[in-house]
């Protein structure tokens, strides 16, 4: 679904030239869930701007369903760190914004918005504007804005990190819920150990300045999977052993004259 | 309804009825007062009295230029935020444009618009086109800045999502930036309200027909203080009359601003 291509993206700072990936190759097969991971500024958000059209590679290509990205794609779905709500718009309203962009009718998308707004656990809140949610209910609402675009792909960049511990848990499980419900391709960005453990196919681990991949690591988890005591523990705490090891592997040595 | 419910109902009628209503008895008390006790020639300073004798001296009279100045105002006041909100969107549309034009602005804005007064009267003569302009000068301004500001104050998630799904630039520009520049933009408007009631007055002090301000002149000229104190109050009433609708009228089409400033 996803195939990335040698893509390096190099920034011109005022400090000169900062190198936020390099080289980085992967392939996303269709319906797999995606997590990159790495520690902050390695540039695993840079990655998805990259895939989502945001941002033009230095180097290098992405291709998504076959077709190189040059711009934003209509079935590629976005859900940004913060929810990014129109707070003058009933949470109904801000769900249905994309339909109003791509120039579709309302009205008939109006029963998806609400059973999108049902099966996220909204459905009393289609007419609240957003202040009066919650951070994880904001979120929520977010997440519904993405899934009515129909999305082959979804992005996320780290759709929870800005909640507190047991709300992020909480939709951790329901996006897994999502995601073998729709079967779409997610590509997640995230700097948590447990959440990539839950949700993910594969992890692909980056490493800083420049951004690498560093490894993918496989975790062949059945789902549905729990934060929960389950059958697999053995292989969540081998996986999350790996995946710990990866990233503190690379804690920062004192620079060298 | 709950015991807080009335009791909050009943603490806003205090705080948004009671309590203004109440400074402004106790102000007005303070200056009977003051006059009273320091025995002041009504002459320099009238006392509250004086001046309520002024104004029901003849009522039909004071109502008529006081509407004659409100009017200006507002046909000026309305050309302001039309012309400052068309322009300011002119602005965001185009940098170029907004760099070529904004020092200009500043530089127009920076005359004082007093000093444009006898201009006006020589190119527009007398009558009501001088002291609208005038209005429009002086209240155009804060208008302009503050809607620039409003529409180039756009979250960057907000761009960043608009630009994910693929808007154009109207789309974004009516669904997202118009809409969230709206609470900046009233910000320019209330500032603007008594700037337009000055710019009023000072195009009808400059050339007086009618309005409040050629009451004032003429009550100079006639040696009658408390007309000239009853024009003033009239003034500063028209300014809160229009500061208030215009604050209505912000959380008519702006009430989620106030949820989330807070």
């Amino acid at each position: 679904m996803i195939r990335i291509d040698a893509v390096s993206q190099t920034f011109r700072g005022r400090r000169g030239r900062v190198e936020a990936l390099k080289d980085i190759d992967l392939d996303i097969a269709a319906g797999e869930f995606l997590a990159v991971i790495g520690r902050s500024g390695c540039g695993k958000s840079t990655l998805l701007r990259v895939i989502g059209g945001l941002l033009e590679p230095s180097s290098g290509s992405v291709t998504v369903a076959g077709d190189i990205v040059t711009e934003p794609r209509r079935d590629v779905a976005m859900v940004f760190q913060r929810p990014a709500l129109l707070p003058w718009r009933p949470v109904l309203d801000n769900v249905l914004l994309p339909i109003e962009i791509f120039g579709r009718n309302r009205a008939e998308s109006r029963d998806q918005a609400e059973r999108l707004l049902e099966m996220t656990g909204l459905a009393g809140f289609a007419t609240k504007l957003p202040h009066e949610l919650s951070g994880g209910m904001q979120q929520r609402v977010a997440l519904c804005r993405a899934l009515i675009q129909n999305p082959k792909v979804m992005l996320m960049d780290e759709p929870f990190s800005a909640l507190d511990a047991l709300t992020r848990e909480e939709l951790a499980v329901e996006l897994q819920r999502i995601h073998i419900e729709l079967g779409t391709t997610i590509v997640f960005v995230t700097h948590s150990i447990g959440e990539a453990v839950l949700l993910a196919d594969r992890v692909a681990v980056l490493s800083s300045r420049p951004g690498r991949l560093n490894k993918v690591v496989e975790v062949p988890i059945p789902r549905p999977r729990t934060f929960g005591h389950n059958a697999h523990m053995d292989q969540v705490a081998a996986a999350s052993a790996e995946l710990h090891e990866l990233l503190l592997d690379e804690s920062p040595r004192p620079a060298r004259a | 309804m709950t015991d807080t419910d009335a009791d909050s109902r009943l603490s806003m009628t205090w705080n948004n009825g009671v309590l203004p209503v109440l400074g402004a008895v106790l102000a007005i008390g303070l200056w009977w007062l003051l006059t009273a006790a320091l025995d002041i020639d009504p002459f320099y300073v009238p006392s509250p009295p004086d001046v309520l004798d002024a104004m029901l001296r003849d009522p039909r009279y004071l109502a008529d230029e006081t509407w004659t100045t409100f009017q200006r105002v507002l046909i000026g006041f309305g050309v302001a935020v039309a012309g400052g909100l068309g322009l300011a969107i002119v602005l965001a549309a185009s940098r170029t444009v907004e760099r070529m034009t904004m020092p200009l602005l500043a530089a127009v804005n920076a005359i004082p618009k007093v000093a444009l007064a006898p201009l006006l009267l020589v190119w527009m003569g007398f009558g009501n086109s001088p002291k609208i302009v005038m209005v429009v000068l002086v209240s155009f301004f804060p208008i302009i800045v503050s809607t620039m500001a409003g529409l180039t104050s756009t979250p960057a998630d907000l761009a960043e999502l608009a630009r994910s799904l693929k808007a154009s630039w109207w789309q974004t520009f009516v669904k997202i930036r118009l809409v969230w520049a709206l609470p900046q933009m009233f910000v320019g408007i209330k500032v603007a309200t008594p700037l337009a009631i000055i710019g009023a007055v000072i195009g009808e002090v400059v050339s007086p027909d009618h309005g409040l301000g050629s009451v004032i002149v003429g009550s100079g000229a006639n040696s009658d203080t408390a007309l000239a104190f009853a024009a003033l109050v009239l003034l500063a009433v028209a300014g809160v009359v229009l500061f208030y609708v215009v604050a209505a009228l912000e959380r008519l089409l702006a009430p989620w601003a106030r949820a989330i400033s807070s």
